[in-house]
């Protein structure tokens, strides 16, 4: 299987200071359904602005299929689709319009345009607004058009930066659908969000990005297991020189009288109590390890909660 | 793309731009041609029997190739100005940019839809003419270079314009400050050899004047001006221009952050 897209080294210093990503490293293989998860602000659509032509990179190379965007930005770009997180179609214009205009500048004539076009309204369940102009159509359907929109090429790629952001539920359920049954088919697909639950019900891989910085990527499952993992730190009543550690647990040790201790989900407190009195282990106190990754999957998770 | 992909593209931007000025066709075609008319009357018929000949040619005859030519100005400007700063404006510019297309499609689009809006409303005011003055055209092939590269120039500098736009408002400051001062004291209604020496030389610095005479003389035979100068600084002020929009895309200016 070949890699849909391959970041290395990418950064972005806006003009004003602000440093969005800071040497950002992303690999999201073909056909993968791909979540880009980070709270606000933390250079998610900067990325996608830089793979789409929107934002001007500081530094760093991109690859998509193979094809080097620097050198062959245009190359790069008809393997794209992608629905940005605003609204940015002329809300003057027809649904259909939209959809035929954008296609044309993919270099799809009017008359192989029209009827792609049609269907993809049909598919997004906005057959009755084709001759809509775009202003007239509530939040959900705008962003319908953009999914549709974003479709016109037949992208081997399919980027969305946040599309089911203040989005009602049952239209969220039905984008998250669509989107999987694209990715069924063959697309891959790349999607930001903040909601952590949107990101375990549709994607496989996950990356998570805060400050312009990518904390972690892989497949989701093994993430979510890792976090139930909950680190303790333990101050001993004696030395533990010498002596043997509980074979149960990963246990480390920070100096003497101090262990590190993991504990996985599902066993208590007092399993791992009797294992360190076994050992001739006597605890005086304990207190629980704060972890920046997972303070932010709190974060994240508590916001993905409705 | 290959050249037919980037020809489809070329042609989309086309069509959706002459669409745009033809619906509204209230506020794009019809104002110049109405403003147009009543210079007509006024100049041309109530006050133009009153004023001598200039060159030979009565005052009607001689002023109509420099309004055709105001109106070709104006249009192709500010039809390029308001269609691409209000796309930035609603960010819709963005299904261009994520498009695989070369910057020059961008401007060559916009551009061609700003040269066939003025070139249009140049032939509108100039069939109105006919009403009032029969037309005569001394050399065909002159009247229509200087046509075609006057409203390049002027669509490429709204282009520009629109591009450095930050508000509706900076759209307006081109048209006001230096288009309409530069028009009027460009020789639409009157010959610079009725001028005093020193504004007679500063005209020659106004290169509105080369047009207006290059197309004038197109139409009559007589200019103020060669008309090879008129051609020369018409093509030199496209290719300037094409340059400086180019560059500022390659650069990002307006566009990408
Ligand atoms: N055009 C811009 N100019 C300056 N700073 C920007 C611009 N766009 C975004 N930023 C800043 O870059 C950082 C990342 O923003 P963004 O990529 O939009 O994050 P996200 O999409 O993850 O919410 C933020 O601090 C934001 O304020
Ligand atoms: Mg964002």
């Amino acid at each position: 299987m070949s890699t849909a897209l391959e970041i290395r080294n990418l950064s972005k210093t806006y003009s004003g200071g602000v440093e969005a990503l800071r040497g950002v490293d992303l690999d999201v293989e073909e056909g993968d359904f791909h979540a880009l998860l980070g709270p606000n602000g933390a250079g998610k659509s900067t990325l996608i602005g830089i793979l789409t032509n929107l934002v001007r990179p500081t530094a760093g190379e991109i690859r998509v299929f193979g094809v080097d965007a620097r050198a062959h930005p245009e190359r790069a770009r008809t393997l794209m689709g992608v629905v940005p997180q605003e609204f940015n179609f002329n809300v003057f214009e027809k649904a259909l319009e939209i959809l035929v205009f954008q296609a044309g500048l993919y270099g799809i004539p009017r008359t192989r345009a029209l009827p792609r076009a049609q269907e993809l309204l049909e598919r997004l369940g906005l057959g009755d607004q084709m001759h809509q102009i775009a202003r007239h159509l509530s939040g959900g359907m705008k962003r319908r058009l953009m999914v549709a929109r974003a479709l016109v090429n037949s992208p081997r790629l399919l980027i969305l930066d946040e599309p089911t952001a203040g989005v009602d539920i049952e239209l969220r359920r039905g984008l998250w659908e669509i989107l999987t049954e694209l990715n069924q088919k063959g697309t891959t697909i790349i999607l930001t969000t903040h909601y952590l639950e949107e990101a375990e019900q549709l994607c496989r891989n996950l990356a998570i990005i805060d400050h312009g910085r990518i904390l972690e990527q892989g497949p989701i499952q093994d993430l979510v297991r890792r976090l139930e993992v909950q680190t303790f730190v333990l101050d001993l009543a004696a030395p533990a020189t010498g002596k043997e550690l509980p074979a149960a647990f990963q246990v480390r040790r920070i100096d003497p009288e101090r262990l590190e201790i993991d504990v996985p989900g599902g066993l208590t407190l007092n399993q791992v109590f009797a294992a360190l009195e076994a050992c001739g282990l006597e605890v005086i106190s304990l207190r629980n390890k704060s972890n920046r990754l997972e303070e932010l999957f709190v974060h994240l998770v508590g916001r993905g909660r409705p | 793309m290959n050249a037919h992909g980037l020809w489809i593209a070329l042609a989309t931007l086309l069509h959706r731009e002459v669409g745009r000025f033809l619906r509204i066709w209230m506020q794009t075609l019809l104002p110049p041609v109405i403003t147009m008319s009543i210079y007509f009357v006024v100049f041309g018929s109530l006050l133009g029997s009153r004023i001598q000949r200039i060159d030979g040619f009565s005052y009607i005859e001689f002023i109509v190739p420099g309004l055709v030519m105001m109106s070709v100005i104006t249009n192709s400007f500010s039809n390029v100005a308001s269609s691409f700063f209000n796309a930035r404006f609603q960010r819709s510019v963005e299904e261009l940019q994520v498009a695989p297309l070369p910057d020059w499609i961008m401007v060559a689009g916009y551009v061609g839809g700003g040269m066939l809006r003025g070139i249009l409303v140049g032939f509108l005011v100039l069939l109105v003419s006919l009403a009032f003055h029969p037309v005569r055209f001394h050399n065909l092939p002159i009247v229509l270079a200087f046509l075609v590269l006057t409203s390049l120039v002027f669509a490429l500098a709204g282009f520009s314009n629109a591009l450095i736009a930050r508000r509706f408002d900076d759209i307006s400051i081109v048209p006001t400050f230096i288009l309409t001062p530069l028009t009027y004291f460009g020789g639409v209604f009157y010959s610079i050899s009725l001028l005093p020496p020193f504004w007679r030389g500063l005209s020659r610095l106004n290169p509105i004047l080369y047009m207006v005479n290059g197309f004038r003389f197109g139409f009559l035979g007589a200019s103020d001006i060669p008309t090879w100068i008129g051609l020369a600084t018409l093509i030199g002020l496209a290719a300037g221009l094409v340059a400086l929009n180019l560059g500022m895309l390659a650069r990002g200016v307006g566009l990408r952050t």
